[in-house]
């Protein structure tokens, strides 16, 4: 792989990228459509908003215009580049 | 004569649906159910220019046709004519989001293809404004085929264009659609959506949003935390010091009715009917409203201004670690004032089994009704005795009383998700709305309308309840010279708890009080008063002398014990029967009594043997 891409969970606080693969294989089903009616699609842009830096526990992050919140395994699922 | 056109409104979450529906509608709202599920029929009455009536239907808000819960399963249907005893709309107005027209247009397009007659609510457009977007309403309008009203639903901005515009698509009728368009899927239709958004703004300002700089304290797990902590603090304070004058005024107008009741009526059954069971169980649980209310009140500013989520966002770590999701916050946090309620909020979590653990730990948080008996057993056992600066003993059982019900929810929580309803994780995919100003009018609006269904389910059960429990107590006669309460059904039902109950410390009083305590859990100690008030006849009545009677006849293991009891304590009748509702059966409410019965026993047993071992 050429671009430097990595999971949405790990892009630091107030940073933004563009989405450029979703591993929808590791998603179930529901987690999977409520993440395209969230707009998430190949080329839209994210920023997050905020992530905890010790432990688990959920993230925020702006898709297209909206903020959503995700748990960190299915944020894994989504591969950024970051801009 | 033909029935006003059926408009329904649709949109996605937080697209202002419902503040749009207020608006059009004002008060002229009935609330009520869809047949055989448990979703709240929002419906109203609006005029098109012409003053003919139009009926309109708040639809639960969705992102698509394809539904993931309940809520959004009605949605679906009624749009597509397929719900049973729900015409099926003669128009839809889509409610869009101005300021998220990328993501809330995809479902616009996806209802175009159904070909109803459609006008589409730009909402919203102050705040799109103030986030630095410029639309252009009229090439949205072209770009989509359809008409296009830009509003402002909490200012009540656009309304007259809306109608207008409603107006003329009835007119037209239906719209031709090819027949294939309403399978694309989501993936294309976001596609074009995102173009047709980008066509519609003019320019963008890239602005500093607030909302985001707030987030970054909110949503902290310290700095986030710790508000979070504060606003419960000052709404727990506000639902206890606020209500007491209300209660007060409640508590002495029920009295003043039933003196009155008491001597218009003749004596005999009807007037003890009326007076003991009736206004007495009633106003029992009316008394609870003025909680209800603030609590209500506080729930529905917080859900308005956006904050919920960053709280149900912040809990969601430390629900997951229970098994369930950070929407499970939410209906627990209801149901400290009243499970019933708290139940009726679960119909906001998609995962079937995340609400069904929801609801069966919801009585284990300590609903207001325990607080009465929590005081009086406190005052009477423990002494009042300073722990520290401004910490009493009494206040410290207090709140270890409440903390064992947060913590007994926990485990059971725990427990319930890897036993009966084991499944996956549900996850936590939530949509954060942007902050904003609540609106008075639909603050006030949302209060009456939940003011209300509480009132009518928890009043018309607690009314059977009451008059069953009053029959028990009341047949059959005692002859002369024997005590009725002893002689009564419930006395004799009584007779069979206390072989029960006695190893776990249970006298014969309290035996018989907990039967009256399944129709409210407060009646417990008013119950326990008559059965001394009836035997003791030259004692005075009064709380002072239940107190003195207290330490007379109790030890204090048993009075430990009765507390723990409470905590986990089989709920009210009402509580019951709403689970019934909200679970469609019986099976899980007859689970959620057994395991709370058997709780309950276990900890007042463990704390009656270990308090007696240890020679208190």
């Amino acid at each position: 792989m050429l671009s430097p891409t990595f999971p949405l969970s790990r892009l630091a606080p107030e940073q933004r990228g563009t989405i450029e693969s979703v591993d929808w294989a590791a998603l179930s089903e529901p987690e999977a459509k409520r993440l395209r009616e969230f707009g998430i699609d190949d080329g839209v842009a994210v920023e997050m908003v905020h992530r905890a830096t010790l432990g688990g526990g959920p993230i925020a992050c702006r898709i297209g215009r909206m903020t959503v919140a995700l748990r960190r395994r299915v944020a894994d699922a989504v591969h950024v580049v970051p801009a | 004569m033909t029935p006003a056109p059926l408009v329904a409104l649709v949109g996605n979450p937080n697209a202002g649906k419902s503040a749009l529906f207020n608006a059009l509608t004002g008060a002229r709202q009935k609330v009520g159910n869809y047949p055989g599920v448990t979703v709240e029929r929002h419906a109203g009455r609006s005029e098109l220019p012409d003053g003919r009536p139009v009926e309109l239907l708040d639809l639960p808000g969705t992102y698509s046709l394809d539904p993931a819960s309940p809520d959004e399963r009605v949605t679906r249907n009624v749009v597509l004519g397929e719900l049973a005893g729900e015409r099926r709309p003669d128009a839809l107005i889509v409610v869009v989001d101005a300021g998220n027209l990328d993501n809330h247009l995809r479902f616009v397009l996806q209802l175009k293809a159904l070909g109803l007659p459609m006008v589409v609510a730009l909402n919203m457009v102050d705040l799109a404004t103030r986030d630095g977007l410029e639309l252009d309403p009229e090439k949205l309008a072209s770009a989509l085929g359809l008409p296009v009203v830009p509003t402002v639903a909490v200012r009540r901005r656009g309304l007259d264009e809306l109608r207008a515009a409603l107006h003329e698509a009835l007119r037209r009728g239906p719209r031709a659609v090819p027949a294939a368009s309403a399978i694309a899927d989501l993936r294309s239709l976001q596609r074009e959506a995102r173009s047709i958004a980008a066509a519609a703004i003019m320019s963008e300002t890239a602005t500093r949003r607030l909302g985001n700089r707030f987030d970054r304290i909110a949503l902290h797990p310290v700095s986030g935390s710790a508000l979070l902590l504060v606003m419960l603090f000052v709404i727990f304070q506000a639902v206890f010091a606020w209500s007491e004058a209300p209660i007060g005024w409640i508590e002495s107008g029920m009295a003043a009715l039933g003196e009155g009741a008491a001597a218009v009526l003749p004596n005999g059954f009807f007037q003890s009917l009326i007076v003991d069971g009736v206004i007495a169980g009633v106003g029992g649980v009316v008394v609870f409203l003025p909680q209800i209310l603030i609590l209500f009140a506080f729930i529905l500013l917080l859900e308005a201004s956006g904050y919920m989520v960053r709280a149900a966002f912040l809990m969601d770590r430390l629900m997951a670690s229970a098994g369930l999701s950070g929407r499970a916050f939410i209906p627990l946090l209801s149901s400290f004032a009243c499970a019933i309620p708290g139940m009726m909020a679960t119909r906001s979590i998609d995962d079937e089994k995340d609400r069904l653990t929801t609801i069966l730990i919801a009585p284990l948080m300590t609903c207001s009704a325990r607080l009465p008996v929590y005081t009086i057993i406190i005052g009477a056992f423990i002494p009042d005795r300073a722990m520290g600066p401004g910490i009493g003993l009494q206040g410290l059982v207090l709140f270890a009383l409440y903390l064992a019900g947060i913590v007994g929810a926990f485990v059971a929580a725990l427990v319930l998700r890897r036993t009966v309803t084991k499944g996956a994780s549900s996850g936590f995919m939530l949509e954060m709305p942007r902050y904003q100003w609540p609106h008075a009018r639909d603050l006030l609006l949302g209060l009456w309308q939940r003011a209300a269904a509480f009132l009518k389910r928890a009043g018309s059960i607690i009314l059977v309840t009451t008059i069953v429990l009053w029959a028990l107590l009341t047949f059959p006669q005692a002859p002369e010279g024997q005590n009725q309460v002893e002689y009564s059904a419930a006395g004799r039902i009584a007779n069979g708890i206390e072989v029960v109950v006695a190893p776990i410390g249970f006298n014969r009083d309290i035996a018989l009080a907990l039967l009256p305590a399944m129709a409210a859990r407060e009646v417990a100690v008013a119950a326990i008063g008559t059965v001394y008030a009836v035997e003791d006849s030259e004692s005075e009545g009064g709380q002072a002398t239940i107190r003195e009677q207290l330490q007379g006849r109790w030890s204090l293991p048993t009075a430990l014990a009765f507390l723990a009891w409470f905590v986990f304590a089989p709920q009210c009748i009402s509580t019951i029967a709403v689970a019934r509702r909200e679970t469609n059966g019986w099976k899980w409410p007859a689970f959620m009594v057994g395991y709370l019965f058997a709780l309950a026993y276990v900890a007042a047993g463990l704390t009656y043997w270990i308090a007696t071992a240890a020679g208190l």
